[in-house]
C-alpha cells in the first residue's frame, strides 16, 4: 500500500519534472508577452474583446514582418539600418506613382519591389565585396534612399494613396467565424511567417545564414558561399521592408517621417525575440512575438500615461539590457 | 612595456607602407609625422572641386579667401568630434551616441545660459559633466557588461534622444553675446574656432603618440587580449577613450550653440555627426577594427568632407540630392579603404 503511493508520488513528480522541463524550453518572450498582454487587458477593456485583439494584431503585423527581414540579416552577423527609409520610400513613391488612379496599385507595388531588390543587392554586394561593415554601409544607404525618395517627390508628400493600395494595411475580411473581422495584414503576416519559417528553419539557406553568423571562416572552409548567402539575406530584408511599408502606409497615410526609427524598433523586437547580436541565433516565431511584445510594451506605457518621446528611451533600455543579459549569462556558462 | 608597444607600432607602420626604395623622402616625411596619404586625395578633390566651380559656377572657391576659410569653419564642428571618434575607433570601439550628446549639449547649455553671461561657466561645467557621465556609462556598459559597442551606444543614444524629445521641443534659451565669441570672433582674418580646432587636433596627436595612454590605447585596439595579458588595464583605457570622445562631442555642441545662438534639440541628428565622424575617421586611415590610425588622417578626412560640402553649395545642388550624394560618398570613401582587407565584413 505504502509502496504504491510512493511510486505514485514519484510518477507525479517525474511528470511534473517533464512538464517543467518543457516549460523551461519555451523562450521567455512568450511569457513576457502574455504577462504584458493580460496586464493590458486589465487596464483597458478593449484588449479583452476579439475586435480589440484583432486591431492590436493588425497594428503589429508590419513590425513583425520587418523584424523577420531584419532577423535574417542579424542572424548572418550584420545589421540592416536602411529598412526605415525603404518604408518612407515605399509610401512617398507609391503616392506619386498611384496619382489617384487605383488601377496603378499593382504597378506601384511592383516598382517598389524592384527598387528594394536593387537596394538589397547593393547593400549585400557592398558589404560582402567591399567589406564595409554593414552598419556603415546600410546607414549610408539609409541616407541615399531617404534623400532619393524626397528628391523624387520634391521634398513634400504629393498625391494620395488609393483605397485598394491601402487595403493591405487597413482592410478586413468581414464576418469570419469566431473572430468577426479578420485583418488582411494578419493574413499577410501569417503567410510570410510560414514562408520565412520554411526558408529559415527548414532549408539549407537558413542553416548557412546561422553558420555565417556563428563563424564566417569555418563556414567558408566548409563550403558555404558566404557572399551569396549574405546578399540574399539583405535582399530578403529589403523586400520584406516593402511589404511592411505598404501595410504601414495603409493605415498611416502619406507622411515624410513615416519610416523614421523603424530600424531601431525592429532591432529591439529581434533582440527581445532572442536573436543574437552579431549572428548565430534566430527564430521566426520568437521574433514575431518579440515584435508583439514591443508593441504591447508601448501600448502599456501609453495606458500608463508616459509621454510618447520616452518610447525611444524605453527601446534603448530594452536593447542594452537584453544584450547585456545574454552576454553576461553566456559568459557565466563558460 | 611602452617601448615594446612602440616598437610594435613602428613595425606595423613600416609594414603598412612598404617603401619602394629607402630614399623616398616623401614617404619618410609622411611616415615620420604619421600623416596618411589621404592628403594627396584631399588636394586632388580641392583642385578638381575648384575647377568644377570655375566652369559651372562663379569660381569663388579658388579666388575668394573668405570661402576658403569658410571650408575650415564648416569643418570645425565635425572635426572636433571626429578627433574623439578617432580615439574610440583606435580602441576598437565605436560611439554612435555623439549626435545626441551634441544635441543635449546645445539644448542644456543654452537653457542654463538664458542669454546671461554670468551663467556661462556653470553651463559649460554642467554640459562637460553630462558628457563625461555619458562617456563613462558607455564605457562601463561596453567593458563591464560586455555589450557590443555598437549596440551600447545605439541604446544610449536612443535613451538620450527620448530624454531630449520629452524635455525640449523647440529652440531653447539663448547664448549671451560674450559666448558667441567662440563661434564668430576673428583673430586677424582667422576665426577663433579654427584655433580651438587646431588645439584639439594637436592635443589628440599628442595624446596618441606622446603619452602612455595613447600607446596603451593602440595596444587595446590592436589586440585586447594580448594587451590584457601584458598587464594593461584594458577596461580603464577604453572607458577613458569613451569619456574623451563624449567630451569632444560636448565641445562640438558648444561650438554649434555659439554659432546658432540658441540651443536646438535636432542639431546633432541633422548634422549626421555620428555617421560622418566615423566616415571621416575611416577615410583618414583609422581602421574600424582598431589599433591603427591617427588624428592627422582624420583632419584630412574632415577637410575632404568640408570641401565637398562647399563645392555642392557653390554648384547649387538640390538639398535632397545632396543627402543622396553624401550617402554615396560615405559608402565609397569607406569602401576605398576596406575593399582590400582580407577579412570578411559583417
Amino acid at each position: 500500500m505504502t509502496i504504491s503511493t510512493n511510486t505514485g508520488q514519484v510518477g507525479i513528480s517525474k511528470a511534473l519534472h517533464i512538464v517543467w522541463g518543457g516549460i523551461k524550453k519555451i523562450p521567455a518572450v512568450y511569457f513576457v508577452f502574455f504577462a504584458i498582454f493580460i496586464t493590458l487587458g486589465f487596464l483597458s477593456p478593449s484588449y479583452q474583446s476579439m475586435p480589440g485583439i484583432m486591431n492590436f494584431l493588425r497594428r503589429t503585423s508590419p513590425l513583425a514582418i520587418l523584424a523577420i527581414g531584419e532577423m535574417m540579416v542579424l542572424a548572418s552577423g550584420g545589421f540592416d539600418l536602411s529598412i526605415g527609409s525603404i518604408v518612407t520610400m515605399v509610401v512617398l513613391g507609391s503616392s506619386l506613382l498611384l496619382n489617384n488612379d487605383p488601377s496603378m496599385a499593382s504597378t506601384a507595388i511592383g516598382v517598389m519591389l524592384g527598387l528594394s531588390l536593387i537596394i538589397g543587392l547593393v547593400n549585400g554586394l557592398v558589404v560582402s565585396y567591399f567589406k564595409i561593415p554593414s552598419f556603415i554601409a546600410t546607414l549610408g544607404m539609409m541616407l541615399l534612399v531617404k534623400g532619393g525618395a524626397l528628391y523624387w517627390v520634391g521634398g513634400a508628400p504629393r498625391g494620395y494613396l488609393t483605397d485598394n493600395w491601402r487595403s493591405f494595411g487597413r482592410g478586413y475580411f468581414e464576418n469570419v467565424p469566431l473572430v468577426g473581422r479578420f485583418p488582411y495584414a494578419l493574413l499577410i503576416l501569417i503567410v510570410i511567417a510560414i514562408l520565412a519559417y520554411f526558408i529559415f528553419h527548414r532549408s539549407n539557406f537558413g542553416k548557412q545564414v546561422l553558420a555565417i553568423g556563428d563563424n564566417v571562416r569555418a563556414s567558408q572552409l566548409s563550403g558555404v558561399r558566404v557572399r551569396v548567402i549574405r546578399v540574399m539575406a539583405f535582399v530578403i530584408s529589403s523586400l520584406l521592408a516593402v511589404i511592411g511599408g505598404i501595410m504601414i502606409g495603409g493605415f498611416g497615410g502619406v507622411n515624410v517621417t513615416i519610416g523614421e526609427g523603424l530600424e531601431m524598433q525592429t532591432i529591439a523586437a529581434c533582440v527581445i525575440g532572442g536573436v543574437l547580436m552579431l549572428g548565430g541565433k534566430g527564430s521566426v516565431p520568437n521574433v514575431i512575438f518579440g515584435a508583439f511584445t514591443m508593441e504591447a510594451v508601448f501600448n502599456l506605457l501609453n495606458l500608463l500615461g508616459l509621454p510618447k518621446p520616452y518610447k525611444d528611451a524605453v527601446q534603448g533600455l530594452i536593447i542594452i539590457s537584453a544584450v547585456a543579459y545574454v552576454s553576461l549569462s553566456s559568459r557565466k556558462k563558460r | 612595456m611602452i617601448k615594446v608597444l612602440r616598437a610594435l607600432q613602428q613595425q606595423e607602420r613600416n609594414k603598412m607602407t612598404t617603401t619602394t626604395f629607402s630614399g623616398n623622402l616623401f614617404k619618410r616625411f609622411f611616415n615620420k609625422f604619421r600623416i596618411s596619404p589621404v592628403y594627396i586625395f584631399l588636394i586632388v578633390i580641392f583642385i578638381s572641386g575648384g575647377i568644377l566651380d570655375q566652369i559651372f559656377a562663379d569660381g569663388q572657391i579658388l579666388t575668394n579667401e573668405a570661402i576658403f576659410i569658410n571650408i575650415i569653419v564648416r569643418s570645425v564642428a565635425l572635426g572636433i568630434v571626429a578627433v574623439g571618434q578617432t580615439l574610440v575607433l583606435i580602441g576598437a570601439s565605436i560611439d554612435l551616441s555623439v549626435v545626441y550628446v551634441i544635441s543635449l549639449t546645445s539644448s542644456v547649455s543654452s537653457y542654463i545660459m538664458q542669454g546671461d553671461p554670468a551663467n556661462v561657466p556653470l553651463a559649460i561645467l554642467v554640459v562637460f559633466g553630462i558628457g563625461a557621465l555619458i562617456g563613462l556609462v558607455n564605457g562601463l556598459i561596453i567593458t563591464k557588461l560586455h555589450v557590443n559597442s555598437f549596440i551600447t551606444t545605439l541604446g544610449t543614444s536612443l535613451i538620450i534622444k527620448g530624454i531630449i524629445n520629452s524635455t525640449f521641443s523647440n529652440y531653447v534659451g539663448g547664448v549671451p553675446k560674450s559666448f558667441e565669441y567662440f563661434g564668430y570672433a576673428m583673430v586677424g582674418s582667422i576665426p577663433v574656432s579654427i584655433f580651438v580646432f587646431v588645439i584639439i587636433v594637436v592635443a589628440g596627436w599628442f595624446l596618441l603618440t606622446r603619452t602612455k595612454f595613447g600607446a596603451h590605447l593602440y595596444g587595446v585596439g590592436g589586440n585586447a587580449e594580448v594587451a590584457r595579458l601584458s598587464g594593461l588595464r584594458t577596461d580603464r583605457i577604453l572607458i577613458g577613450a569613451h569619456i574623451l570622445c563624449s567630451m569632444t562631442a560636448v565641445l562640438t555642441g558648444l561650438f554649434l550653440v555659439s554659432r546658432m545662438q540658441s540651443g536646438s534639440p535636432w542639431v546633432g541628428p541633422d548634422g549626421l555627426y555620428d555617421l560622418e565622424s566615423i566616415a571621416t575617421t575611416v577615410v583618414g586611415g583609422t581602421a574600424i577594427a582598431g589599433g591603427k590610425g591617427g588624428v592627422w588622417g582624420t583632419l584630412a578626412g574632415v577637410l575632404i568632407f568640408g570641401v565637398l560640402d562647399t563645392v555642392f553649395n557653390q554648384l547649387g545642388v538640390n538639398p535632397y540630392l545632396k543627402t543622396v550624394l553624401r550617402g554615396a560618398i560615405i559608402i565609397l570613401a569607406v569602401a576605398s579603404y576596406t575593399y582590400r582587407s582580407k577579412k570578411e565584413a559583417a
